[in-house]
């Protein structure tokens, strides 16, 4: 305790060039790549090892509504970085209207996703339909998790927005979360395009 | 403490671009007209190129200090190898 009291603690050093919070962000979602890489990496030897016919998913999945929500989640991505860009220029009406914005995108992708699960389990294709069930709901299931927190996690953002937590330029918060966001919107990028078309 | 030193890129007009590459990937993927090989080198390659305008322009990798760059890109290489590897074993 006296060592501490005596010797002052030496200056934190630069590192990285960001703020501690978006690097602890990055570090986070470097963890993120390497786990949906295990679940994607899985589905491409399990689908393209297996001894067994795969299903084509054009024929089993809707594709016009996961086209849509794939639009739903980009247009999402969209509004969170102007919330972003009004958070830097302390835009606060802006910043509040983005962020609203941006929940109701991610909530409705979450609703499209549950619809689409409900309709395609109805119609008998289940996780237990399979190597193709066990690894679609798998894959779409994580990725809508990580979509529901990042809903959450905005909803509570934009309940500080209101607070005025983020008035005079305060944006770090905001680009953290966004960059999970789009983070978010990326994975869905890749799972759809392997999931739903290929 | 870092601020921000870039100008904000046309963020609609990233938009556009990302809603324009769907439409093209949906019109590949469901009209058939491509062989099968094909059509999956050009769906991959529309993917990474979606993928990268979002890293590069909604999350600024564009703009962000080499090193954090670095970091970022380390593991992808990684997880490219691996699943090659694990191909492998169902092309002998």
């Amino acid at each position: 305790m006296s060592h501490a009291a005596t010797h002052p603690a030496a200056p934190a050093e630069e590192g990285l060039g960001v703020y501690t919070q978006k690097l602890g962000m990055w570090v986070f979602l470097c963890s993120e790549i390497m786990f949906f890489t295990a679940l994607i990496g899985s589905y491409i030897i399990l689908r393209w090892g297996s001894s067994e016919s795969w299903p084509v998913p054009q024929q089993t999945l809707n594709i016009p509504v996961t086209a849509f929500n794939t639009f739903v989640l980009i247009c999402s991505s969209v509004s969170m970085v102007k919330a972003y860009a009004a958070a830097v220029h302390d835009d606060q009406a802006g910043l509040k209207r983005w962020l609203i914005l941006t929940v109701l995108l991610g909530a409705s992708f979450v609703g499209v996703q549950a619809y689409e699960y409900t309709h395609l389990i109805e119609k008998g294709f289940t996780p237990s339909s399979g190597l193709f069930g066990s690894t679609f709901y798998t894959m779409t299931g994580f990725h809508g998790f990580h979509v529901s927190c990042g809903v959450i996690s905005m909803a509570w953002c934009t309940m500080r927005a209101f607070q005025g937590k983020y008035a005079g330029g305060k944006f770090h918060g905001i680009e953290t979360i966004g960059l999970y966001w789009h983070f978010v919107d990326l994975v869905w990028i890749i799972l759809f395009t392997i999931v739903y078309l290929f | 403490m870092a601020t921000v030193e870039h100008k904000h890129p046309n963020y609609i007009a990233i938009w556009l671009y990302l809603a324009a590459l769907t439409g093209v990937e949906l019109v590949v993927a469901l009209l058939h007209f491509l062989p099968r090989h094909w059509l999956i080198g050009a769906l991959v390659f529309l993917a990474i190129w979606k993928a990268g305008l979002v890293a590069l322009y909604f999350m600024h990798l564009k703009f962000e200090p080499k090193r954090l760059v670095i970091m970022i890109l380390a593991p992808l290489p990684l997880a490219v190898i691996m699943v090659l590897f694990i191909l492998q074993e169902f092309h002998r």
